[in-house]
């Protein structure tokens, strides 16, 4: 019974150093997606290049493919658009560019002053492609297997680590 | 009497003009307080502590758009946070169901309080059956009376 007077408070203390630690080590900027293992939400948009042509969730039926939300008006998508140029380098997949709530002229301006990995870009103008696939923020990658399930999401710019260690990856076991 | 129609007139402009501007939320004030109704229940994405209804967000902006427009083609307020729900998780709804990983959330202030006051009545119980000399002398027991003093 002596013992545990001094067992106690050291068991309260561990627990609360355990909620402490996990709450620092939780970004709280961070909402899971409920999407992760369930069939992409259907689109119809029309290209960046080409208003004119259609492009629907199920023409890129039967490959592994990338999502990638961008907005020339965000900043962090400037940050992460060398990591998009050399993930098209690699040739693993297609990479389509959701083009969330932009102008099309400034898109293009800025696909052009920074290079384009997408293999195509779609306009999304009124972000109702975005809230379709729970996009809260801009930018956000998306990686769907060949039955159009999302696999993988990742929020916020894309850095060397993501890319290496789990998009690459990914896509490899997704082809192979 | 011409000027009294003109300014008649032109008070009837300006009455049409604002009309014009606020219309999205004239349109149908019901439509408007239940469309808000349901969003100050659910969170924005962006600004985490503040509800949809509240949000200058663009995202928020486009979710009472899509909130309106879904209750303006009948859908029930549940079917609305289920829509929600379905893109953005648990996460957008301040009040999340009762789950396996919401249980703590749900639970957790009643076991503390639980726990708290099982702890005071022991301490409380275990205090009253101590001896008085076991209690260290209030500060002013010895300088007589505290009463008494200014």
């Amino acid at each position: 019974m002596k013992s545990l007077r001094f067992i106690i408070p050291l068991a309260v203390f561990v627990v609360l150093v355990g909620f402490l630690a996990l709450g620092l080590n939780l970004d709280p900027k961070l909402v899971p997606s409920p999407l992760i293992n369930k069939p992409a939400p259907s689109f119809a948009l029309p290209r960046l290049d080409d208003a004119a042509k259609t492009m629907r969730r199920d023409d890129l039926l039967g490959k592994a493919w990338v999502l990638n939300v961008w907005a020339s008006w965000c900043g962090p998508c400037r940050d992460e658009h060398p990591q998009v140029l050399a993930l098209a380098r690699g040739n693993y997949a297609p990479i389509v560019g959701l083009n969330y709530k932009d102008q099309r002229d400034d898109a293009r301006g800025w696909l052009q002053q920074l290079g384009d990995p997408y293999t195509v870009s779609l306009s999304d103008s009124d972000g109702r492609t975005g809230i379709d696939w729970g996009v809260y923020g801009v930018p956000e990658t998306f990686v769907i297997d060949k039955q159009g399930v999302i696999r993988f999401k990742h929020v916020g710019p894309l850095t060397a680590a993501v890319v290496q260690t789990r998009i690459v990856p990914l896509l490899k076991e997704l082809n192979g | 009497m011409a000027k009294a129609w003109l300014v008649v007139g032109a008070l009837l402009l300006a009455a049409l003009a604002c009309a014009k501007e606020a219309a999205p939320a004239a349109d149908d004030p019901a439509l408007e307080a239940r469309m808000l109704r349901v969003a100050a229940e659910l969170r924005c994405l962006v600004c985490q502590n503040q509800t949809i209804a509240d949000s200058h967000a663009g995202l928020a902006e486009d979710l009472r758009r899509d909130i309106r427009e879904q209750l303006a083609r009948g859908a029930t307020d549940e079917q609305v946070v289920q829509y929600m729900t379905d893109r953005y998780g648990d996460f957008i709804r301040y009040r999340p169901p009762l789950r396996g990983s919401t249980a703590l959330l749900w639970l957790g202030p009643g076991v503390l309080l639980v726990v708290g006051l099982a702890v005071l009545v022991l301490v409380l119980r275990r205090r009253s059956r101590l001896q008085p000399d076991r209690f260290e002398p209030d500060e002013g027991d010895d300088l007589g009376d505290p009463v008494a003093r200014p």
